[in-house]
């Protein structure tokens, strides 16, 4: 996997704001509205969640909000779809263990 | 290297093969092919397009209605000015000139692969099935707005590898 | 509650033509639509489309989205984005979340679905690990995200949508390592398919995927051959080196809220399963309750808009801003349009599909699973 940085009819890499995020524990830089999947994707985190049962990893499946195989905890909200949910600066996000675990809160706070 | 008519055609290999372009109303005929610059149209399926009728300034491809018809060339208006190589949405026509020099044809096909090759630059040339024919050199890359981001590539190559030549290898590749 | 005369639930091709057709004739439209951005797929699609002028051929997807969008704001509709439908009731009573958090009701005189559809999944073991995913979802991370799935790819099935996602990866600097086909004969389109041929790209006709190897990610495919009876040959297998496994293998209609509505259904297997039963002007069984795009069974977005259409035509003339002479002559200009982009030997099937449930009264009706 890479970011298509050069493409003959999209033309190069559009100009995006350049954010850290966390993701299990370690930071991340990404590129702040893209998809959180597409940016562990690009650097090459493909295991999002791990299936409650089996612990059987799971990646990008629809790629449109629709199959949940890419839910993970993001600013302590399990079972967020990442495939459509657009990276903030500071976001942490973890790999999802099962159903994951809500501890309260309402998820990323606006700064 | 594989021979044009080798294998068994678009449904099953992918591509059309020698018979099948010859057969289809888009093939200028043996008596033009080898003339000057003129145009090859493998459209050999039914599909409901016709942008590159309205495409071409001197009326020589009909559609006409329906317009799952195959287009028909009229091979004696065709000067193979490459417009509807670069209007052609599935990208299956080129314009091929058998008499670019005494040893070389020259060959103008859509190319949508980043990066483009640049003007001299050697570049190998392959057949319908992606294989290696021939080396060529790049003699022009097109890719003005109207194109809508088709550019189109014209190489020299050997005059004997005329009819297999169909586009080149990817450089990203 | 919020009011409104026609709310679109979908703002793909269909949902926006729908709506640019039903505000130019004057309805006052609410589209809704549960993603960040309007347009559904198209912006996925940077292919020229084919069809004629009137279809906008030579035109790329991701352009047509553009204007539609542009269109849809000159002609002021309001957009809600990020908002689910998550209920209809029969009195047009929508229920609708907003952001994930909101709940809000909205009450509407006519209702459009434009719900589009979704790629079906193809069970061999392996299937879920990552790096097997729907080919539309590869394009979505290609020409969306700019971020290529893997490095190597196999493709399974060489409809349009396995075909023209392969040439999109070669594109997007990709490599595909082959298109295999359980069918003995190449689905999409001759143009298609010779497009990503002459770049090198093998077909494996009559052979399917025996499953996906690697523990935590894919890390490669082992292909086997089909007799004619569509049986594993034994002793056919090879293994092919890919990172990533996508499969276009169909789609099927997203009608869940279709189906809540009570409208009837027909199984019609080459519009992709269960679809709304409706008539040439798009409305189910269900009056006032209408259908366009993929959701009324699938086929491309050159149809969904023409359909789309149709639907904002047929929805406005019932508001009263057209009167039904009007109407006959507006919806018979689309189905010419629908007509000759539903002909050849690849449109064909689908014609004959569309009239059949146009001629079939009534379906399977699902009154009883409410």
């Amino acid at each position: 996997m890479a970011r298509v940085l050069n493409h003959i009819i999209l033309g190069a890499f559009p100009e995006r704001r350049k954010v850290t995020i966390t993701v299990d524990g370690v930071p991340m830089e990404a590129f702040e509205g893209e998809m959180i999947a597409a940016a562990l994707w690009a650097h090459g985190k493909k295991d999002l969640r791990y299936t409650k049962k089996h612990n059987h990893p799971r990646g990008i499946y629809c790629g449109i909000g629709r199959c949940t195989d890419c839910v993970m905890i993001v600013d302590g909200i399990p079972n967020v779809r990442t495939c459509k949910t657009p990276v903030k600066d500071g976001m942490v996000i973890e790999t999802q263990k099962g159903l994951g675990e809500w501890k309260g809160g309402t998820g990323h706070e606006e700064s | 290297m594989t021979v044009p008519s080798d294998h068994p055609g678009v449904k099953l290999s992918g591509a059309p093969n020698r018979e099948e372009v010859r057969n289809c109303p888009g093939y200028p005929g043996e008596e033009f092919a080898k003339k000057g610059p003129i145009v090859f149209i493998e459209c050999v399926e039914e599909i409901p397009c016709n942008p590159c009728e309205a495409s071409c300034p001197r009326g020589a491809i009909k559609v006409g209605k329906p317009i799952t018809n195959l287009p028909v060339l009229d091979a004696e208006k065709c000067i193979g000015c490459t417009m509807c190589v670069a209007a052609c949405p599935g990208l299956a026509i080129y314009v091929k000139d058998y008499t670019y020099s005494e040893t070389e044809a020259a060959i103008t096909f859509p190319y949508e692969y980043w990066p483009l090759p640049e003007k001299g630059q050697e570049v190998t040339l392959v057949d319908e099935m992606g294989e290696a024919v021939c080396q060529g050199k790049v003699l022009r890359v097109a890719n003005p707005k109207q194109y809508n981001h088709t550019p189109l590539v014209t190489a020299a190559y050997p005059k004997e590898f005329f009819e297999q030549v169909k586009s080149m290898r990817r450089l990203n590749k | 509650m919020k009011k409104a005369e026609l709310v679109i639930v979908g703002g793909g091709p269909a949902g926006l033509s729908c709506a640019i057709e039903a505000a130019r004739l004057g309805a006052k439209v609410l589209v809704i639509d549960e993603n960040e951005r309007p347009g559904g797929q198209l912006f996925k699609q940077i292919h020229k489309f084919f069809g004629s002028r009137e279809h906008q051929a030579g035109v790329r997807g991701i352009d047509i989205g553009t204007k539609l969008l542009e269109e849809t704001a000159i002609l002021g509709i309001e957009v809600w984005l990020n908002s689910e439908v998550v209920g209809i009731s029969k009195d047009k009573h929508i229920w609708v979340v907003k952001d994930g958090k909101t709940s809000l009701k909205v009450e509407a005189d006519k209702i459009v679905l434009s719900t589009g559809a979704i790629e079906n999944s193809l069970n061999f073991p392996g299937w879920t690990l990552p790096g097997v995913m729907g080919a539309g979802a590869a394009q979505t991370m290609i020409n969306i995200h700019r971020v290529t799935p893997g490095d190597r790819v196999l493709m399974i099935g060489s409809g349009n949508v396995g075909v023209i996602v392969s040439y999109q990866l070669l594109q997007a600097g990709a490599e595909v390592a082959a298109i295999i086909e359980a069918a003995p004969r190449l689905g999409g389109y001759g143009v298609h398919t010779a497009k990503v041929r002459r770049a090198g790209v093998p077909f494996y006709i009559s052979h399917t995927i025996k499953r996906a190897l690697g523990t935590d990610r894919v890390e490669g495919a082992e292909i086997v051959a089909l007799d004619a009876k569509w049986q594993p040959i034994p002793g056919s297998e090879f293994i092919l080196d890919v990172d990533t496994i996508c499969v276009a293998t169909g789609l099927t209609p997203l009608a869940e809220l279709a189906w809540t509505l009570g409208c009837c259904f027909q199984f019609v297997p080459s519009l992709g399963g269960f679809v709304p039963d409706h008539d040439q002007y798009m409305e189910t069984t269900v009056p006032g309750i209408y259908v366009a795009g993929d959701i009324a069974g699938v086929e491309e977005a050159s149809t969904a808009m023409e359909e789309g259409r149709l639907a904002g035509i047929s929805a406005a003339a019932a508001l009263g801003y057209l009167s039904g002479e009007e109407r006959e002559r507006r919806c018979g200009e689309v189905w010419d349009r629908l007509n000759s982009l539903r002909s050849g030997p690849y449109g064909e099937g689908r014609r004959k599909a569309k009239e059949l449930i146009l001629s079939t009264e009534g379906g399977i009706a699902c009154d009883r699973a409410i």
